[in-house]
């Protein structure tokens, strides 16, 4: 994805060229689904939030500032459109997905053993995040994987600043402890990944 | 500082502009376990990274639906008013056009009967 083409495909949409437009959802709805899944853990949802995503996309394009990242701001809006729908879904995101997604590895390394590690390392993580509750999930996902600032986190998430940190801090301890345990974690790891009390639990 | 405290500053300290205080560094120089967890927490931070270059591949036809479901929003009228002044144009050449070869067949009958005269 060249950044220039982005910004022109911007320029011309604002302008209210609708293929532009389309061009420019055609180049970014992978990384959005991504993130949508990412947040929401479920294809049927995270089809939902891209749908609605673009159409604040497109309501609010003009209000776009060009000098401002554009994934930035579409991962703000898809972080927010998720948000809306974690918080009206009643049923528990713990439940096993219907099947396991396809990763694409946008950067493939020629070693297949070092390949085998990353993939076999992201597979964990990916069930690691899977298993944290939603609230904490979205701020681990935000802010490690997406780098959004604590404040846009807190922001799209109608949250405060604080306690977005607060998550954090909950989420990358349940997931060091998951993944990286210490001596003597073994044990308490099991206990901590106990889905139903932790969402009860999460800020 | 003990362990306990430090452990609660740890999973924040892998964050660029996070540093920790005074105590808590010198309780960490000192203490292999608390090194060892802040270690653990890096990896963490770079796995967590390195899943940014990695998507997750959406149904084949979901684009196509996306799309679908986007099209409404076009600018309809903006289409009419295009096609509108299509029509127009198309109209005015239409007439040029006739009006030339009107034109020209007046043109051929008078030097016709010029000739006949």
């Amino acid at each position: 994805m060249v950044s220039s083409n982005i910004d022109e495909l911007i320029d011309e949409a604002q302008g209210g060229d609708h293929r532009a437009f389309e061009e420019l959802v055609r180049l970014t709805y992978a990384d959005t689904y991504t993130l949508a899944y990412r947040l929401t853990g479920n294809e049927e949802d995270a089809r939902d939030v891209v749908q609605e995503t673009y159409l604040r996309v497109h309501k609010g394009l003009k209000k776009f500032r060009s000098d401002a990242q554009f994934s930035t701001w579409l991962h703000r809006i898809t972080s927010n459109c998720a948000s809306t729908f974690l918080s009206r879904r009643s049923r528990n995101t713990h439940d096993p997905l219907p099947e396991d997604p396809v990763i694409e590895d946008l950067n493939p390394q020629r070693d297949p053993e070092h390949q085998a590690d990353i993939e076999s390392l992201r597979s964990q993580l990916t069930d690691a995040l899977r298993g944290l509750p939603p609230k904490l999930r979205a701020v681990v996902v935000l802010r490690d994987i997406y780098d959004l600032p604590h404040e846009a986190i807190a922001s799209e998430l109608g949250i405060s600043e604080s306690a977005a940190k607060v998550r954090l801090h909950r989420a990358r301890k349940r997931l060091r402890q998951r993944l990286y345990p210490l001596a003597g974690e073994m044990t308490s790891v099991d206990e901590s990944d106990k889905p139903a009390s932790e969402g009860a639990h999460a800020v | 500082m003990l362990c306990e405290d430090v452990s609660l500053l740890l999973a924040e300290a892998v964050e660029p502009k996070v540093e920790l205080s005074l105590p808590a560094s010198s309780h960490l120089e000192s203490c292999l376990r608390c090194q060892a967890e802040l270690v653990q927490y890096k990896k963490l931070s770079r796995a967590l990274q390195g899943l940014r270059s990695s998507l997750i591949d959406p149904a084949p036809d979901f684009l196509n639906e996306l799309l679908d479901e986007l099209r409404p929003l076009a600018p309809i009228h903006k289409l009419h008013q295009g096609g509108r002044r299509r029509a127009y144009i198309g109209g005015i050449a239409a007439a040029a056009t006739a009006g030339a070869a009107g034109a020209i067949v007046i043109a051929s009958r008078l030097s016709k009967q010029r000739l006949a005269s």
